[in-house]
């Protein structure tokens, strides 16, 4: 098998079946009663903290790519990506269904707006999620086309932004115990910086790759 | 061995631990109080002996379930996540120990676990637990107020505050292996908070000794404040003349308070206090005043601005 083939066939497939790992998982809990003693903060949890995840391995795949020399790990972004925003979308919906059903308040748009601007964690993380819509409707071929590759990349660099607001928003609601958000911001630190300094060299030495999101 | 029955009473005879933890719902479907003189003599007595004029205030709220109460767990010293006190605290050894209650005392005193239990018969108390995370239990303690504990050693007329100490010991607990608060743990009460009636070191739950993860083998608790002020597993109770330097005030000042009791109007920075979820209910509910307590201790704070003191 080629390098492109290894990809299609074994990766792209490993990476499906991960990512929706923690979905069944968390859905096989849910019907065996098994979430523990306070079920919508393990929802919430599972769900952020795996969208986090994928999110980062997400921006994981270009520093990969360009060190490997592989190609077709380019079209692995795309999917990793929308799965991360679905994780991110449930991880949503549980805080939306939060505030209103399960408020005890009933639906409250006020108290909803209160939360939001009130707690910086809140404003950070649904500002996270709110840039990733646009990313999502985007990820298509057709939406390439109609904006030009260039000015698609440049709007798909939100990703950098969502990201970090998304590690500030884990880092800004622990309460003691900043380990596993550190860890998040480190590995984010890392990626970035694999941008920032591999940038320059690629333009003057390499010839110009194979971009994932035509061939996905 | 330490919580006797009397052997008077046939097997047979003895309530089945599910009928007694659901005895409201039984008795209410019964309708009678025959029934409860029935159940009354069936229960192990020591169980039911309470003081008092104590309102129960769990009696009209289910209690949480035993399995929710013992793996939902802030226990820091085994780990940060829920569920690591529950996997990790078997690692502490709870006999021998020894409590050591000394510092503006006349009569300073240690006093042995078993000590404890001997001098100071435990009752059942149930509780409202509400957590500073906006979470609640209702908890059957099993435990005697830290009044008749402080009348032993007696304070001197210089005690006006009484600090709790958590044991240190990486070996055992090993969330002490990293430095997430300063240990050991230590809490602190006005010297009238400790001697209030509801305020009691709890030896068990559940008509049981203390699992480990709750605080084993003996731990403070105190109903009308957020969980933390309650201290687990310990060492040290000191009587004392300065306000304690208490661990998550010294941690984060501006989001815990010395005084840390519940109070729905003041917020945490960064969420609200206004309600909470019971652990086994979907649906938030209101947080009451001083969790529900404030007609037996506002009282303590009737000149405070609780905005202020948090």
């Amino acid at each position: 098998m080629t390098q492109g083939q290894v990809v299609r066939r074994l990766v792209k497939p490993a990476v499906f079946v991960g990512a929706l790992g923690p979905l069944v998982v968390l859905l096989l809990d849910t019907a065996a009663g098994d979430l523990g003693a306070n079920p919508v903060e393990t929802v919430t949890h599972r769900t952020g903290f795996t969208a986090l995840t994928l999110l980062m391995i997400t921006l994981a795949v270009t520093p990969l790519r360009r060190m490997s020399g592989i190609g077709a790990l380019a079209t692995l972004r795309r999917p990793i990506g929308l799965f991360a925003f679905f994780y991110a979308t449930l991880h949503f919906l549980t805080y939306a269904v939060d505030q209103t059903y399960l408020s005890g308040l009933g639906v409250s748009p006020a108290a909803i707006v209160e939360d939001v601007v009130e707690r910086p964690y809140i404003t950070v993380g649904l500002t996270a999620f709110v840039l990733l819509i646009p990313l999502a409707v985007t990820s298509t071929k057709r939406w390439i086309k109609r904006l030009g590759a260039k000015r698609w990349q440049r709007v798909h660099r939100l990703v950098y932004v969502a990201a970090i607001l998304g590690v500030l928003h884990f880092l800004w609601l622990v309460k003691a115990d900043l380990f596993q958000p550190l860890v998040f911001a480190a590995v984010l630190a890392v990626l970035l910086g694999a941008r920032v300094l591999s940038k320059p060299r690629e333009r003057r030495t390499s010839p110009p790759q194979p971009r994932g999101f035509t061939s996905a | 061995m330490l919580i006797r029955r009397p052997d008077d009473i046939p097997a047979r005879e003895i309530t089945r631990e599910e009928d007694y933890w659901n005895r409201r719902r039984f008795m209410g479907a019964a309708g009678s109080l025959a029934a409860g003189a029935v159940l009354g003599l069936a229960v192990p007595g020591r169980l039911l002996a309470r003081s008092p004029g104590l309102r129960r205030p769990g009696q009209e709220e289910e209690l949480t379930p035993l399995e929710d109460v013992i793996t939902y767990n802030n226990f820091y010293e085994f780990g940060t996540g829920k569920d690591d006190p529950a996997r990790h605290a078997h690692q502490l050894r709870t006999r021998p120990w020894a409590l050591e209650v000394d510092g503006e005392v006349h009569a300073p005193q240690t006093f042995g676990i078993e000590d404890l239990w001997r001098r100071f018969p435990p009752e059942e108390r149930v509780y409202r637990l509400r957590c500073v995370e906006a979470w609640s239990m209702v908890i059957p303690w099993f435990g005697f107020s830290l009044k008749d504990l402080l009348d032993v050693v007696q304070p001197t007329s210089h005690a006006r505050f009484v600090e709790f100490t958590t044991l240190v010991d990486p070996e055992q607990m090993p969330g002490q292996r990293r430095d997430i608060l300063p240990w050991p743990y230590v809490e602190g009460l006005r010297l009238d908070e400790a001697l209030h009636p509801l305020t009691i070191l709890a030896l068990g739950l559940y008509g049981k000794a203390l699992p480990n993860q709750n605080g084993a083998p003996v731990r403070l608790v105190v109903p009308w404040k957020y969980g933390f002020k309650s201290g687990k597993s310990l060492v040290r109770i000191r009587v004392t003349r300065e306000q304690p330097r208490t661990t998550w005030n010294v941690v984060a000042p501006r989001e815990y308070g010395f005084y840390a009791n519940v109070n729905p109007e003041v917020d945490h920075p960064r969420w609200s206090q206004a309600r909470e979820r019971r652990i086994g209910e979907l649906r938030r509910r209101p947080t009451l005043m001083f969790n529900g307590y404030a007609d037996q201790v506002a009282s303590l704070y009737a000149d405070m601005d609780l905005r202020r003191y948090y």
